[in-house]
């Protein structure tokens, strides 16, 4: 049996003894084969010696068995991971930071506490996915929808403390910001919750997010502060009806004007959905045609395009240029559009989009084309051909970005992704591509010429590339070093990630730097504080307990 | 990609040398059924939108539905729950216990020639 580092043989077996009484024999696992389970499928160093690895996993059915474990760890200094589902593939799966902790897998405490159909809310525990929390919602016939990202098998608590998002409106896409209160147990076993939960008799936990005094719930998120147990979240009471409409622009630069009239539109709240920027003239397709190119066994990133289409983007590598502007206008073609997404009553839905494109019309040349008007909820035939996430409804179905298809013969085993945040405007797109597409090209990495970022947040836009994973380790070896090359070069601009695997949170947290890193020291003093064994996620988001940090300098 | 394809290969062998099993019955078919629907149909299913099944499809696989099938083996469905491919990862036992997996075995059994 794998021991975790710096503990003994005796006290670790002391301490799954231990952990067997307070959790039941059967939910502790030791063996090889069920702690490889545990392993980062996804992980580019996946079969190398330094592969991020579990000890063994845990796994408690309540909040006094998370408890137990917690003061056990405590006792023998054992670095445990907690993980809700545990489904964080591309950013790290099931293993822990920490090669050698045990993982603490939540994944049996999945009791939805509460679901409050006329203040739109839900009181969860780490294990319940969003396809619990949505059949439960069906079977109980609820008119609520839940803000879903595209993978439906992780959890609001996992994926929420991981700051993922999903496709609804922006109040919801962000799914930490759409959390209302915390249940956490410390790292001494302690249990606390935050916001209007810290009232004993609190009558309104999950409706008023900061309660009195400092407000600590983000403290809670991509770190290594404590187990969450039961965390509340803001749901969308179901609209009346969907509608959707796409603007398309016909030059290179007016993608400024377009981002520009599209954040008025956002912020103001005239248009309430994700919306969908693509480009008809480069093939980068909008969102709601993935499903549509996964049935012909394309994926979004192939990219049909005659030869004198493929010769002038080769050439102008990822920069403007005229040729391509008469291109799309010899043929007709948009060079960016943006779908626009309305939630809302009927005929507010309409005068909103007439509204919008009021607006969009001073850019010269633009053109409109109607979408989809849906009564909801959808009919089985819509949803059928829908992008689900947008309709509250979990699926599976990204996973084809992977499959193996007609153009992708030899599919990867996984991929991770690269995601830094860019600023909400039109030339920090073109800054971002020019400055990437010449780090790719030092670098060889295979990239496409351009990319559009993803608008899950409202204020800034998310960069999103996928790095295969695949069989062959050195080629996983030369991706990761190009991942940490990206990561200094987009530092240098002034681009941080958003989220990312453990193999390169400590590489991150590192950039961000300002003032001698003032901001990692405070989270070392936080962390010495209040886990002083540093038995909680070690690593995580760059946080390492004050006796590592001592024995790495 | 070469390792892939041993995998591939040690899972058909599986297939073929598998020991004759006894019939499971109706009941563990049916919590089969249900285990299936909720871990694996997402993928595995019929409709748009199911890559696992595209997948399979793409390989030349007929059916290509899991469900279909009267050629997989129980060890070699064990092998692939536990150990994954391609971007299908391993299923921990806190999500398919053992009892889950031999209950999917069963389901996706059920029609095997004996
Ligand atoms: C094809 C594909 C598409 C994807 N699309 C999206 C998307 O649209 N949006 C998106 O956000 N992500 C996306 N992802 C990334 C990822 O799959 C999801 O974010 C997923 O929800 C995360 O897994 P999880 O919910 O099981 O969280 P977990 O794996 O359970 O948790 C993530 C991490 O949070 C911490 N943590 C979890 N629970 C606790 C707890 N109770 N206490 C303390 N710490 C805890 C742990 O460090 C853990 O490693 C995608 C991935 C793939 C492969
Ligand atoms: C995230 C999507 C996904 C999920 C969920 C999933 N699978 Fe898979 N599965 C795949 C992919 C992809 C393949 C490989 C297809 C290929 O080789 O092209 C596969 C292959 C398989 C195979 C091998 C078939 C063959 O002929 O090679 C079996 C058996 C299988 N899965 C069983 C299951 C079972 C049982 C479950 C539920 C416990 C499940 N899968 C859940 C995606 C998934």
């Amino acid at each position: 049996m794998r021991v975790p580092p710096g503990v003994s043989a005796s006290d670790f077996a002391e301490a799954i003894k231990q952990f067997q009484e307070a959790v039941g024999k059967e939910w502790v696992f030791t063996s090889a084969e069920d702690v490889a389970l545990y392993r980062d499928a996804y992980s580019p160093l996946m079969g190398e010696p330094n592969e991020l690895v579990a000890s063994a996993a845990v796994a408690p059915d309540g909040v006094e068995q998370v408890q137990k474990v917690v003061k056990i760890a405590n006792r023998y200094k054992i670095p445990i991971y907690p993980v809700s589902t545990g489904k964080n593939l591309g950013y790290g799966g099931s293993a822990p930071v920490l090669s050698g902790s045990v993982v603490l897998d939540l994944k049996r405490m999945n009791r939805i506490l509460e679901v409050n159909e006329r203040n739109a809310y839900a009181l969860v525990e780490p294990g319940v996915s969003y396809f619990d929390l949505y059949r439960y919602i069906q079977e109980k016939g609820l008119k609520l929808w839940v803000d879903v990202p595209d993978p439906g098998w992780g959890s609001p608590i996992g994926n929420s403390l991981d700051r993922g998002g999903g496709y609804l409106m922006p109040q919801y896409r962000n799914h930490f910001d759409s959390h209302c209160g915390m249940e956490v147990v410390l790292a001494n076993g302690e249990v606390m919750r935050t916001g209007m939960g810290a009232l004993p008799a609190a009558q309104t936990w999950q409706e008023y997010k900061s309660g009195f005094g400092p407000w600590i719930d983000g403290m809670f998120s991509q770190s290594n502060f404590g187990v969450v147990t039961k965390m509340g979240f803001w749901l969308m009471p179901e609209p009346d009806a969907y509608l959707s409409g796409t603007v398309i622009v016909p030059r290179h630069d007016d993608l400024i004007p377009l981002v520009n009239t599209l954040n008025y539109l956002e912020n103001t709240r005239v248009t309430n959905g994700m919306p969908d920027l693509a480009s008809p003239l480069l093939g980068i397709p909008m969102l709601s045609e993935f499903a549509a190119r996964f049935d012909q066994g394309a994926t979004p990133f192939d990219r049909p395009q005659d030869a004198e289409l493929t010769a002038l983007i080769a050439k102008a590598g990822g920069n403007m240029s005229p040729e391509l502007d008469d291109y799309a206008q010899k043929k007709g073609i948009g060079y960016w559009s943006c779908k626009l997404s309305f939630y809302g009553a009927t005929k507010a839905n309409a005068a909103n989009w007439a509204y919008a494109k009021e607006k969009f019309s001073a850019i010269p040349g633009v053109k409109f084309e109607e979408g989809d008007v849906y009564k909801l909820p959808l009919t089985a035939e819509q949803r059928e051909k829908v992008h689900k996430p947008q309709f509250g409804i979990p699926s599976l179905a990204m996973f084809s970005i992977g499959a193996r298809s007609a153009m992708n013969p030899e599919p990867s085993t996984g991929h991770m992704w690269f995601s830094p945040i860019i600023p909400r405007t039109g030339e920090a797109i073109f800054e971002a591509n020019r400055v990437f597409a010449q780090a790719a090209k030092e670098l060889g990495l295979p990239f496409l010429n351009f990319n559009l970022p993803s608008t899950y947040w409202e204020r800034a836009f998310i960069f999103i590339f996928a790095f295969p994973v695949v069989k062959d380790i050195e080629t996983n070896k030369k991706n990761v070093a190009s991942f940490r090359k990206l990561i200094q070069v987009a530092a240098d601009h002034g681009w941080g990630e958003y989220r990312t695997a453990p193999v390169f949170q400590d590489a991150i947290m590192n950039t961000y730097s300002f003032n001698n890193h003032a901001l990692l020291h405070f989270h070392e003093t936080v962390k010495d504080a209040i886990d002083p064994n540093g038995i909680l996620s070690a690593g995580r988001y760059g946080i390492w307990p004050k006796h590592v940090r001592e024995a790495k300098s | 990609m070469k390792n892939a394809r041993v995998g591939l290969l040690l899972a058909l062998s599986l297939m073929i040398t598998a020991p004759a099993f006894a019939a499971p019955d109706q009941d563990q078919i049916e919590k089969g059924h249900k285990v299936y629907d909720k871990w694996c149909f997402p993928c595995h299913g019929t409709g748009l939108g199911k890559p696992g099944t595209d997948s399979l499809a793409a390989r030349g696989q007929k059916p290509a539905v899991l469900e279909e099938r009267t050629d997989l083996t129980v060890p070699a469905i064990k092998t692939f729950v536990r150990h994954g491919v391609l971007f299908m990862p391993m299923f921990r036992k806190t999500e398919v216990s053992d009892a889950d997996l031999d209950a999917i075995a069963a389901y996706l059994t059920r029609n095997n020639k004996p």
